[in-house]
């Protein structure tokens, strides 16, 4: 899996609630929640990104609520992948669950500046900064969460152990 | 507050297993007796549960398990994704209907059409599978206070719930988490969930609590302390003098926001406390597990509790806490009383208290939601309601209602308010330019009165 875009600069602890706030939780809509994305970090984000855009942030990020809505909505922006320097639990377990492809490199994201072009190759974890012509390799996603995606996330790995008749 | 890390070792290396497929039978865990879980390597509480419903005698730090869920938890807003998926890979029943709970309490009273839409998706799917526990109308409360007070949730439970504060039960002895709709759906099939075990940060609470500290401040100066990914991945256990003394409903506020210092749940041993909150209350049979002397902590960090001060959360953190003395002049345009973390019966009790013959500031709106309804008609009966509406308060329902900025609440761009509730995100209670302090029940109620932030012992 391979992405081009530019990247959308954020800070350290970006919650739940400046991803989608709690006043469009009312749907679970991937198109109608995308409307709002990042709205209360960014309010220019929904309306500019482009397909294959990457989100780059800071520790932490995905902190606060369990609400899937957060990678939902971020993924129905047309965001190709999220890199930050950590990422919280449960928005961790969240994307690898629901298809949201997310890697953890501090070195990318402190090199990394807003409006850069990117390539990444989500599979072996390879960030490519265009504009800089820099290299990165993310830290390698764990055997388990690789055999996640592989099934094509839980919903299907789930199926292949044989618990949908 | 004297802060003392005392050992900090890096647990072992995750020895990288697969995930083995539970062998065991939830009623085969039920039996598992202290004894036959200890025989091989000493371990924490959270450890000795994780390995009880994977069917192991023992698990380390860092290992893939599947667990068998004794509890999987849904509310109106992460439910109706986890029933779409249910729906989407051709799910028929759940895996036990006595076993999957449903909470409609973010929106509800239903604040506007989607969300009455989101509410009938659980009431439709709760009937098609003949759900035990499905709440609905006047039997709502906010769930992580309405599962405890059921009964429905208890010691040596493992409990998952499509919501971040469901480690609040914890508490009680039980290894519950927060995960997401996707996550429920294959639990609500399967039986199961994945875990990585996590390594334990001990955390002792030493001293004797000052008048008008409770289990909030305890929580909200270790999440100062620990900051807000200071738990990250792991798991709190809170334990201590101070922890001996602490109310049940204190303990709930405590465990409820572990989440805010990244953690994975936070847990209490159970001790007689424990044991009298769930005597003819919980609706299975408890088991108890304790910690073993010598288990392995990432960390150890104690408290000196002696000189603790009612803790704030300055905006737009938890992780922000200070004494309520060094807040400095802050004006007030709400008070919010209420939550999973402080809407119990102690934190109503306290709130009648402060408030008894007092009126509200002109200018504040103090806003009162017990947080079931069992609270609200005890609340009623101990004649609070009168204390409250006197002073000038509002009255809610049962709901989480502005906690996370749904309905019943909502700020406006430059509004100020302070709240009992857990999170004080950028415009976590309405508008992105609203501002959001966070304490317990006292120094709401006292600084309502004063409309500003003050510590409750200027209200005479």
């Amino acid at each position: 899996m391979k992405a081009k875009g530019k990247a959308w600069k954020f800070g350290a602890d970006v919650d739940t609630d400046r991803i989608i706030p709690a006043r469009y939780l009312n749907t679970s809509d991937p198109k109608e929640l995308a409307k709002y994305c990042m709205e209360d970090a960014d309010d220019k984000f929904a309306k500019g990104v482009k397909k294959g855009d990457v989100i780059v942030a800071g520790k932490n990020f995905g902190c606060g609520s369990s609400r899937e809505h957060a990678p939902i909505a971020i993924k129905a922006s047309g965001v190709s992948c999220v890199i930050a320097k950590s990422f919280a639990r449960i928005f961790y377990r969240n994307s690898f669950n629901m298809g949201l492809p997310i890697l953890e490199c501090a070195e990318a994201v402190n090199g990394i500046k807003k409006g850069d072009v990117l390539e990444v190759d989500m599979g072996k974890g390879e960030i490519y900064n265009v504009t800089k012509k820099k290299r990165y390799q993310a830290n390698p996603v764990p055997p388990f969460m690789q055999e996640l995606v592989g099934a094509g996330g839980l919903m299907r790995w789930i199926k292949k152990r044989g618990f949908v008749k | 507050m004297a802060t003392k890390t005392v050992i900090k070792k890096t647990a072992k290396k995750a020895t990288k297993k697969v995930v083995k497929k539970a062998e065991c039978k939830t009623k085969a865990v039920k039996k598992a007796v202290e004894s036959s879980v200890r025989s091989v390597r000493a371990m924490t509480i959270t450890e000795k549960l994780l390995a009880a419903h994977a069917g192991l005698k023992e698990v380390t730090p860092g290992q893939l398990i599947n667990a068998k869920v004794d509890i999987a938890l849904g509310n109106d807003i992460t439910a109706p994704i986890a029933i779409r998926e249910f729906k989407k890979i051709g799910a028929k029943k759940v895996f036990d209907r006595k076993k999957v709970v449903l909470v409609p309490d973010h929106f509800t009273p239903n604040k506007d059409i989607a969300s009455a839409t989101q509410c009938k998706i659980l009431r439709d799917f709760a009937k098609e599978q003949k759900l035990t526990h499905y709440y609905d109308g006047g039997d709502v409360g906010v769930e992580h206070a309405l599962l405890p007070e059921q009964g429905v949730v208890g010691p040596g439970d493992l409990v998952i719930g499509a919501d971040s504060h469901t480690c609040t039960y914890g508490a009680l002895g039980a290894f519950a988490t927060g995960v997401g709709s996707t996550d429920l759906a294959a639990a609500m099939i399967s039986g199961e969930v994945w875990f990585k075990v996590p390594e334990t940060i001990k955390i002792v609470f030493k001293g004797k609590l000052n008048k008008w500290v409770s289990g909030k401040d305890l929580i909200l100066h270790t999440i100062g302390d620990l900051g807000v990914d200071g738990a990250l991945y792991k798991a709190m256990e809170f334990t201590g003098p101070v922890i001996d003394k602490l109310s049940m409903d204190s303990r709930l506020s405590l465990c409820n926001m572990a989440i805010e210092a990244g953690g994975k749940s936070g847990i209490v041993v159970p001790d007689a406390t424990t044991k009298k909150y769930v005597k003819g209350r919980f609706e299975r049979k408890a088991v108890y597990y304790t910690s073993d002397k010598d288990a392995e902590y990432s960390e150890v960090r104690e408290y000196d509790c002696s000189k603790l001060e009612p803790q704030v959360a300055m905006p737009h953190l938890p992780e922000n806490t200070v004494n309520v003395s060094k807040v400095g002049r802050v004006n007030l345009d709400q008070v919010v009383i209420g939550s999973c973390t402080n809407g119990r019966m102690e934190d109503m009790a306290v709130t009648a208290k402060v408030l008894k013959g007092k009126k509200v500031a002109k200018g504040t709106r103090l806003i009162i939601i017990p947080a079931t309804p069992e609270i609200y008609n005890e609340s009623m009966k101990k004649g609070y309601f009168d204390t409250f509406t006197k002073a000038g308060a509002i009255i809610s329902p049962p709901t989480c209602g502005p906690c996370l900025g749904g309905h019943m609440g909502i700020l406006a761009a430059g509004e100020v308010a302070l709240a009992t509730t857990n999170r004080n995100f950028l415009g976590r209670m309405g508008h992105v330019k609203s501002e959001l302090y966070l304490s317990n029940p006292a120094v709401a109620a006292a600084s309502a009165i004063k409309g500003r932030i003050v510590h409750p012992k200027v209200i005479k």
